[in-house]
């Protein structure tokens, strides 16, 4: 039952992604790619357990390397994606950084 | 109410927090608020995630968070607009690898049934190939190692397909027995980290955009899978919103080439040569002729490829915008969606240079009024405007490109005659209308706009 019910999720969600970016205009899709691919790095969430469980000192250590790397995902992939958008200007307001 | 619980309820508040934040990046106006909620949503998932039951230690997690926060913080702030696509990249394949890492560790937590232990291969096949690919992505782009065109040999398929049923074959095995001392699951992760070079080696520099928005997705099915393996809801929502979004502009960009995804991946298109030359008489323009024609012109279009991006290119290209401006004429940007080396590439850098995106066109929007611009300023790109895609004969046949042969006058900036990434001569630059500024283009710009002052 689990499984129909993960599939279940997978199913809708993925109808979900295709409505939500079909209208994304092409002016943003650097940062639309690099914004998606920091939420990627949810996987991070997964990590912690292989981490901290201390099940054995292998698993531990893979745990480890996947919360680095899964870090360095989300950190720089937020942070860069804001670097990026902060630069998007309109004409009307170009001047302030909002 | 448990903390099981309570860690749920906050994987639902963070998946609506993606899905509005991946809503608001739709709209230029709203984009940034958009990836602030979409952040606070990942916050919100990674302290559920902590509260996991059966972590004993946070020593490890903390460190990995630190060290990971401290890499990922630097990469974000350093590196340059231009290099831009080689980060994405980068960023993708950590995610990759992240998610194989999860699935491998996930075999360590007990008895594993046979659907998990698919699961896992799964995550350890996508993630590994994310990871490789991405890798190898990363050295095309900044041509660290391998040039960037497309590496094919004789036998490629023969080889990956074996390397295909070798890596089901060890998956099977390992399916088995699933235990992480199998040496079955070794050979399954050597074999997916390998399929990830052979994947990306035979694409070709310009097909990039297509790669990067690939492996995006990949990035995100990856984790999806790793979410099936330790049945967490989060990552498998995350992870296929990610997806999609992904495919979504691999798609787009497959269009933009009007080729199919297949064709992308396994023919190696730069190796195609045309055979037919063409005849003609390149006629070359001084930087002051140059400035004579544009100062007289009324309707200015630039055309920026990857060589606008090479050259560092998109300031003065602003700054010879602005002055047109204020000389009275209507200056607009076109821009392909496959100019340059990653979905929106020449966008990212026009905005860096502060043009604002109200004159940013897409092609779609230039063709029916590109015959109304007086100067098509072709900056560093040429597949994209090669008028040999209309030509049935042509390896480019039916790519859409921008017709600014169909402007009134030309100029192309390059450095010398060579071809494209996709090795196919442009009649443009043999054009009656076509006038060549041979030299860097940053150069060649800064000469005109002294001609200005």
């Amino acid at each position: 039952m689990e499984v129909v019910f993960l599939t279940f999720i997978l199913v809708l969600s993925v109808f979900l992604g295709f409505e939500l970016i079909s209208k994304v205009p092409a002016t943003l899709h650097t940062p639309l790619m690099s914004g998606a691919n920091a939420i990627s790095g949810i996987t991070l969430a997964g990590a912690f357990l292989s981490a901290g469980a201390m099940n054995s000192q292998m698993a531990t250590l893979l745990g480890t390397f996947a919360v680095t790397f899964a870090t360095i995902n989300v950190v720089g992939g937020y942070l860069v994606t804001d670097r990026m958008l902060s630069m998007f200007k309109s004409k009307s307001k170009s001047g302030d950084s909002k | 109410m448990s903390i099981h619980l309570i860690a749920n309820l906050s994987y639902i508040v963070a998946a609506i927090l993606f899905i509005f934040g991946l809503k608001m990046l739709g709209h230029p106006n709203t984009a940034r608020r958009g990836n602030g909620f979409s952040a606070l949503g990942m916050f919100i998932a990674v302290v559920a995630g902590l509260t996991a039951e059966g972590i004993v230690s946070y020593e490890y997690i903390l460190g990995g968070i630190i060290v990971g926060s401290i890499i990922g913080t630097l990469a974000a702030r350093l590196v340059e607009m231009t290099v831009m696509p080689e980060m994405v990249a980068l960023f993708n394949g950590s995610g990759g690898i992240a998610s194989l890492l999860v699935g491998w560790g996930t075999l360590y937590s007990g008895d594993i049934g046979t659907f998990t232990a698919i699961t896992v291969l799964l995550a350890i096949l996508i993630g590994g190939i994310t990871f490789t690919g991405s890798l190898i992505a990363y050295c095309k782009l900044s041509e660290t190692f391998i040039k960037s065109g497309a590496l094919v040999f004789t036998g490629q398929r023969v080889v990956n397909s074996l390397l295909l049923m070798g890596m089901i074959a060890s998956a099977v095995m390992f399916c088995m027995d699933p235990s992480p001392d199998s040496q079955w699951l070794y050979v399954v992760v050597g074999l997916a980290l390998v399929l990830g070079i052979m994947a990306v080696i035979p694409i070709g520099g310009a097909d990039m955009p297509v790669v990067i928005s690939l492996l995006n997705s990949y990035s995100g099915i990856a984790a999806c899978a790793a979410g099936f393996a330790i049945n967490n809801n989060i990552l498998i929502v995350a992870g296929s919103l990610v997806g999609a979004a992904g495919i979504i502009l691999t798609n787009i960009m497959c269009k933009a080439m009007n080729r199919s995804l297949a064709n992308v991946l396994f023919s190696g298109f730069g190796a195609v040569k045309q055979s037919k030359a063409i005849e003609g008489e390149v006629r070359p323009i001084s930087v002051e002729d140059a400035y004579y024609v544009l100062e007289a012109a009324s309707n200015v279009c630039f055309v920026p490829g990857y060589g606008m991006a090479a050259a560092q290119a998109q300031h003065v290209v602003k700054e010879l915008g602005q002055i047109l401006e204020a000389n009275g004429a209507e200056v607009s940007y076109a821009i392909h969606p496959v100019a340059g080396r990653m979905p929106g590439h020449m966008n990212v850098l026009l905005a860096e240079a502060d043009v604002p995106y109200e004159q940013l066109v897409e092609m779609d929007d230039i063709n029916p009024r590109i015959e109304n611009v007086d100067v098509a300023i072709v900056i560093g790109a040429n597949d994209v405007v090669n008028p040999s895609s209309r030509e049935e004969d042509s390896p480019m046949y039916g790519m859409p490109i921008i017709n600014v042969d169909k402007a009134k006058t030309v100029f192309v900036l390059k450095r010398s005659m060579a071809s494209g990434f996709a090795g196919v001569d442009n009649p443009l630059f043999f054009g009656e209308n076509t006038r060549m500024l041979f030299g860097d283009a940053k150069e060649s710009i800064s000469g005109v706009i002294s001609q200005f002052n």
